[in-house]
């Protein structure tokens, strides 16, 4: 059950982290991290508080009591935007690309808080605003082409084919040049071939990229190949945490899944 | 001007956004400039008779202004998404701004920066036209902000009936605001209450007096009958702002307007501030509303707090979502076309067909009834506006791919 991980640097400590709706208590005293360069997972059933905890640490919902350490920094309570640009990007569960928009006009749109452009140098086209686009477009095809989607560099989101676009959509995360990329569900709506190349797409993210990745996953297939480390969550609280093959046999956690043995749920032990 | 780098679908989608519009605006204003300056008046025949019934230019420059104001509105609407039913409150301090600035209205003072006073009237500010314009349109961007800042919190419905609020409330102040006790200036008179602000000082030429020949008398300053000249100033301001707009919309600032607009929660979460980048619509969109105030009062030579109704804030509305949402080109013919019906079309559609069938029909006094009417026809027939935005266009004509796979068309494979 531990992890060796306490020594190495972190991209991500959440620490004792609560949040509470009303009287009803999402997240319990959840202590989580992320060590740099690492790949690590949070699951667990429908309902258990993982969007929830995601949402604490990107900033949407502030934890009732508890703090968020993105690297050395304290980001608890900063806005949505500021936590985006200090280094904690995002893709969504269900696909949210700005559909009238052009591939490469997503990217820019995350490349927005390293861009400094304000509307006087925007109408002039100052020489300086004029490079930064450039830039900005260069690396923007960059990333299209690093997820594989560069030829679409053109085409509105919204034609983009159902693949096609959540590979956008880790382009785009990958715009804001993070520390850390949150995946939701990526490999939702794939097939197990399509969901097999994730994976290596997965690895090749963190070792070109440099960055720590956080899945939140259900295909457990997915989650035991990628991961270092699986952390799970049942009604609010931390139930597990380990190597993937230490989760797999942890009785709490099939518990958690399948429901106590010798119970079936059809009321047969009634 | 658009860079090799700018984006395909921009161009492809609209011709003019491309290299040829500065040229294209310029070679329409002449043409009209030279039809009215001097070919209709030294023609004889019915033309200028038509021209004089059905186009005068009065009103071709009362409907350049109303473009000027509609292409601010799209800024705010059309760029960003954010529904603003009170528009006509910038509009009126720019207004009020041109007001104060351009008339012997503060005898308190008697200040002179390449102003044309007019006669009899040394005292208050004389400020020169075109910095009257730079004043109203940061005095307007200060105004834009400062409501912005509270009301932009809220979203779509709520936000649309704050701006409704302001919109009422500003042109109330100037109704009212002929006698206001501040602590260092009691009966202080801001706006002359319903008496409005009047006459205000006429457009100099400046240098250009200079080039005065036979065939084109220029004039000191611009009278109420020089107005080709004054709109040759108008259009010019159209050209600034359309230039402003598309430039604007092509950089960092634009794109993050677009993404909002789209998915306001996705933009944040990638790195683009929310309350910031409204804001920033609102005080560009209040700015330029802010030059169309100042030409609306030299064109009617003062400013009073009447014509800063409701139904103009609603009038503008329409004029951007007829015109094609988004779409610069799209919202100046909108401008035109429902300036124009509301001006002088209405009026003369009505004389024809009285004189034809002999029924005597008040057709202006019908005005919001065919104003409704054209509404309705287009979100019936034509939702994405006359000229639309090549985006709006896909979304409203075509289905999205996953619709497509969904029926089970088979579109081209995936691409790897």
């Amino acid at each position: 059950m531990t992890v060796t991980t306490e020594q190495q640097p972190l991209s991500l400590a959440a620490s004792a982290i609560t949040i509470k709706f009303g009287g009803l208590t999402a997240v319990g005293d959840v202590s989580f991290t992320i060590p740099e360069r690492g790949i690590v997972s949070l699951i667990g059933p429908n309902g258990a508080g993982k969007t929830t905890f995601f949402n604490v640490l990107t900033g949407l919902y502030r934890p009732t009591s508890g703090r968020v350490l993105l690297g050395t920094r304290d980001v608890t309570g900063m806005s949505v935007h500021k936590i985006a640009s200090l280094g904690l990007a995002r893709t969504f569960q269900n696909i949210r690309l700005f559909n009238l928009m052009t591939a490469e006009e997503n990217v820019l749109v995350a490349m927005h808080s390293h861009m400094k452009s304000g509307i006087f140098r925007t109408v002039l086209r100052t020489p300086g605003q004029r490079r930064e686009e450039r830039e900005g477009r260069e690396f923007a095809r960059e990333l299209l082409d690093f997820v594989g989607i560069g030829k679409t560099a053109d085409e509105y989101a919204r034609n983009l084919s159902y693949g096609d676009q959540r590979r956008l959509e880790v382009a785009r995360a990958l715009a804001l040049k993070p520390k850390v990329l949150l995946l939701d569900e990526p490999t939702a709506g794939m097939n197990p071939l399509e969901s097999a190349r994730f994976v290596d797409f997965v690895h090749r993210v963190r070792d070109e990229k440099g960055l720590s990745i956080l899945l939140i996953e259900h295909d457990m297939s997915v989650v035991m190949r990628v991961s270092e480390r699986v952390t799970v969550l049942d009604r609010g609280e931390k139930i597990a945490e380990g190597l993937p093959d230490d989760i797999k046999a942890n009785e709490r956690v099939v518990e958690a899944y399948l429901g106590k043995t010798g119970t079936t749920g059809y009321g047969e032990d009634a | 001007m658009a860079s090799a780098s700018s984006s395909a679908p921009a161009r492809r989608g609209n011709p003019l956004a491309g290299k040829g519009w500065p040229v294209g605006f310029t070679v329409a204003a002449i043409v009209v400039f030279i039809l009215f300056q001097w070919v209709l008046p030294n023609m004889s025949g019915p033309l200028p008779d038509f021209f004089d019934r059905w186009l005068p230019l009065s009103v071709v420059n009362q409907c350049i202004i109303w473009a000027i104001m509609a292409i601010g509105l799209n800024i705010v609407v059309g760029y960003a998404g954010l529904l603003d039913l009170g528009y006509v409150a910038f509009w009126a301090i720019g207004g009020y701004t041109a007001g104060w600035f351009m008339s012997g209205f503060f005898t308190q003072v008697s200040v002179n920066v390449f102003g044309h006073a007019a006669a009899g009237q040394p005292a208050g500010f004389h400020i020169n036209f075109w910095l009257v314009l730079v004043i109203a349109a940061a005095h307007c961007a200060l105004w834009g902000v400062l409501i912005g800042a509270p009301t932009l919190r809220l979203k779509s419905d709520y936000l649309a009936l704050v701006t409704l609020g302001f919109g009422e409330i500003i042109p109330e102040i100037f109704k009212n605001g002929d006698d206001l006790d501040f602590p260092w200036a009691h009966h202080f008179n801001l706006s002359n209450g319903t008496r409005g602000i009047t006459p205000v000082d006429a457009i100099p030429t400046g240098p250009f007096q200079y080039l005065s020949s036979d065939s084109l008398p220029i004039p000191a300053e611009l009278g109420p009958f020089d107005e080709t000249i004054k709109f040759v100033v108008y259009s010019l301001i159209v050209a600034f702002v359309i230039f402003v707009s598309l430039r604007i919309r092509e950089g960092r600032l634009g794109r993050a307007w677009l993404a909002i607009r789209e998915d306001e929660l996705a933009a944040s979460m990638m790195g683009v501030p929310l309350m910031r980048t409204k804001l920033a619509a609102y005080a560009v969109g209040a700015a330029i509303g802010g030059l169309g105030g100042v030409c609306y009062t030299t064109a009617v030579g003062g400013v009073a707090a009447e014509d800063f109704a409701f139904s103009s804030s609603i009038i503008l509305l329409a004029m951007v979502v007829l015109g094609g949402m988004g779409n610069v080109w799209g919202v100046l013919v909108g401008a035109l076309v429902l300036q124009w019906i509301n001006g002088n079309g209405l009026k003369e559609i009505g004389n024809t067909i009285t004189s034809v069938t002999g029924h005597d029909i008040n057709f202006p006094s019908y005005n919001f009834l065919v104003f409704g009417a054209i509404l309705i026809l287009m979100m019936l027939f034509r939702r994405e506006g006359l000229l639309p935005e090549s985006r709006t266009r896909q979304v409203l004509q075509e289905p999205e791919r996953g619709q497509l796979e969904s029926v089970g068309a088979d579109l081209e494979g995936e691409r790897v």
